[in-house]
C-alpha cells in the first residue's frame, strides 16, 4: 500500500503570510477581520471581512505576469512558492509526468468577473478585455502552478464551495496513493471579498456584522455567534509518496491517511448530520483508526447559528462518549471563512498542530451554548501531544470532505 | 502620431517593454509577443482608436509593420478584404 506524506506546506492569510507566521497567529488567537480596504465598504450592511493586508501584487510578480493573474491566482502561486521552498524538493524533468497539481476555488477570479461586468453594465462597455476569461477560469490557479513548477501529471480543479480544498487535497491524496503520481501540490485559493460577492453573500444572511468590533466578530461554537465572516488567501500542501520523500531524505511534517466525501443529497444551503458523520467515518476507516484514536477536530466551525449546532451534533453521532474528550476548534474565528482556500489553510493548521503539540484555539469565544457543548478549545491555545487529528469540510450544497492526518515520528 | 507611432508605443505598454526596444522592423516574435498577447494587443488599439478589427485581419497581423498597416487602412475605411483573404488557412489567435 502507497503511504502519503506531507512534505512541504504553504499559506498566504490574513493573519500571516507565511506558514509560521499563520501559527504564531492562531497560537496567540489572532484575529485578522478588519473593516474592508479592497473598496468602500460603507453602502453594505457587513463592512468586514479577513483581508491579506496591505497585499501589493508588486512585491511578489512583475508586471507582465500580473496582467494574466486574478487576485485568486496570485495568492495560489504565492502559497505553492512557500509549500515547494519548505519541502526542499527538485523535481527533476523526467519525474514531471508524475507531479501534478490539485486545487480548489469556490469563486474563482471574482474580481476579474466584477470589474469585466462593471465596465459592461454599469459603463457601457461594448467589448472585454481579452484577458478576461484566462484569468477568471476556476482552473486558473492550478494551471498557473502547473506552469511555474513544470508539473506535468494529473491536474485539475474542485469547486465545491467552503470544501473545494478539502476535497482537493482528498483527490491528490488518492491520485498518488493509487499510483497516478508521485508528487502532488494541493489545496485552494480564492479572492471573493468584492462588492458583487459581498452583496451575494450579504443576502443569504449568514454574515457576521461586527457591531462596530471586526476583530471579535467571528465566535464560532460561542452562543452569541452571529454568522460567518469571509476571507480571503490560499494554502497548498506538498503531498508526496512515502519512498519518493524517505530517499530524498525529505523533512515529513505529518501523514495524510485518511479521507472522506459524502453529499448530504437533502438540501442546498442546510447540513444535515448524517452526511458529514458518513464523511468522517469514512476518512477513519481508509486510515484504520476507531474513533477514540482521533485527539483533535480542526471543526468546518463557521460560525453560523445553524452549522455550529449541527457539527457539534454530527461529532457526537461519530465519537459517542468520545467526543467529549476530544479537543475541537475553528481557527475560522481567526483567519475568516477563506472559501475554496480554507480546507487547507485548516489542514495546515492541524499538521502544526500535531507536529508541535499545540492546539489552535476557537478565538473570541465568550458563552456556551446548550447547543454546542463539547471543548471547543476556548480562545487559549493548549498544549497537548496529540497523533491523530481530522479537518472538516462542509460546504453549502451538502457536500462534504473529511482529511485524517497522522503525526510522523 | 502616426499610426506606427501609436502601434509601437501600445506595444511597448501592453508588453511592459522598453520603447526603444521597438521598432516598425520588429516582428512578434522578436518582442515575444504570443498569440494572447496579440490578441491583447488588438484590443488595446481598438479601444484607442474606437474601432473594430475584423478577426480576419487580426490573425495576419505578426509584426509592428503589418500592425501599423492595417490600422491605417481600418482607420481610413479602406476595404480590408484582401488582408482577410492573406489570413485564410493562417493559425487562429487564440485555440480552445
Amino acid at each position: 500500500m502507497r503511504r502519503v506524506v506531507i512534505t512541504g506546506m504553504g499559506v498566504f492569510t490574513a493573519i500571516g503570510k507565511n506558514k509560521e507566521a499563520f501559527f504564531e497567529s492562531l497560537t496567540r488567537g489572532h484575529s485578522g477581520i478588519c473593516r474592508i480596504t479592497q473598496f468602500d465598504p460603507s453602502a453594505l450592511s457587513i463592512q468586514i471581512a479577513a483581508e491579506i493586508p496591505g497585499y501589493n501584487p508588486d512585491d511578489y510578480f512583475p508586471a507582465k505576469r500580473q496582467d494574466l493573474l486574478d487576485r485568486f491566482a496570485q495568492f495560489g502561486l504565492i502559497a505553492a512558492r512557500e509549500a515547494m521552498e519548505t519541502s526542499g524538493i527538485t523535481v527533476k524533468d523526467e519525474e514531471r509526468p508524475r507531479f501534478g497539481v490539485v486545487m480548489g476555488s469556490g469563486m474563482g477570479g471574482a474580481g476579474s468577473f466584477d470589474a469585466g461586468y462593471h465596465s459592461l453594465y454599469a459603463c457601457q462597455a461594448t467589448r472585454l478585455h481579452p484577458f478576461t476569461i484566462p484569468k477568471i477560469m476556476h482552473n486558473a490557479a492550478t494551471s498557473q502552478v502547473c506552469m511555474e513548477y513544470g508539473a506535468q501529471g494529473p491536474a485539475l480543479s474542485t469547486a465545491t464551495a467552503c470544501s473545494s480544498s478539502g476535497h482537493a487535497i482528498g483527490e491528490a491524496f488518492h491520485l498518488i496513493k493509487f499510483g497516478m503520481a508521485d508528487v502532488m501540490l494541493a489545496g485552494g485559493a480564492d479572492a471573493p471579498i468584492t462588492y458583487g460577492m459581498m452583496r451575494c453573500w450579504e443576502s443569504v444572511r449568514v454574515l457576521a456584522s461586527g457591531n462596530g468590533n471586526p476583530s471579535t466578530a467571528c465566535r464560532p461554537f460561542s452562543a452569541d455567534r452571529e454568522g460567518l465572516v469571509m476571507g480571503e488567501g490560499a494554502g497548498i500542501l506538498l503531498l508526496e509518496e512515502l519512498t519518493h520523500a524517505t530517499k530524498r531524505g525529505a523533512r515529513i511534517y505529518g501523514e495524510l491517511a485518511g479521507c472522506g466525501m459524502s453529499s448530504d443529497a437533502s438540501h442546498i444551503t442546510q447540513p444535515t448530520v448524517d452526511g458529514p458523520a458518513r464523511a468522517i467515518r469514512m476518512a477513519l476507516d481508509e486510515a484504520g483508526h476507531s474513533p477514540e484514536e482521533i485527539d483533535y477536530i480542526n471543526a468546518h466551525g463557521t460560525g453560523t447559528r445553524l452549522n455550529d449546532s449541527t457539527e457539534t451534533q454530527v461529532v457526537k453521532a461519530v465519537f459517542k462518549d468520545h467526543a467529549r474528550k476530544l479537543a475541537i476548534s475553528s481557527t475560522k474565528s481567526m483567519h475568516g471563512h477563506m472559501m475554496g482556500a480554507t480546507g487547507a489553510a485548516e489542514l495546515v493548521a492541524t499538521v502544526m498542530a500535531l507536529e508541535r503539540g499545540v492546539i489552535p484555539p476557537t478565538a473570541n469565544y465568550t458563552q456556551p451554548d446548550p447547543e454546542c457543548d463539547l471543548d471547543y478549545v476556548p480562545n487559549q491555545a493548549r498544549e497537548k501531544p496529540i497523533r491523530v487529528a481530522l479537518s472538516n469540510s462542509f460546504a453549502f450544497g451538502g457536500l462534504n470532505a473529511v482529511l485524517l492526518v497522522r503525526r510522523w515520528g | 502620431m502616426d499610426a506606427g507611432e501609436k502601434v509601437m508605443e501600445i506595444i511597448a505598454r501592453e508588453q511592459h517593454l522598453d520603447p526603444s526596444k521597438v521598432t516598425m522592423d520588429s516582428t512578434f516574435a522578436e518582442l515575444g509577443i504570443d498569440s494572447l498577447d496579440g490578441v491583447n494587443i488588438l484590443f488595446a488599439l481598438e479601444e484607442e482608436f474606437k474601432i473594430d478589427i475584423p478577426d480576419a485581419v487580426a490573425q495576419n497581423m505578426k509584426s509592428v509593420r503589418q500592425v501599423a498597416d492595417s490600422l491605417t487602412r481600418v482607420l481610413e475605411g479602406k476595404d480590408v478584404s484582401d488582408l482577410a483573404a492573406m489570413a485564410k488557412g493562417g493559425t487562429p489567435a487564440v485555440s480552445n
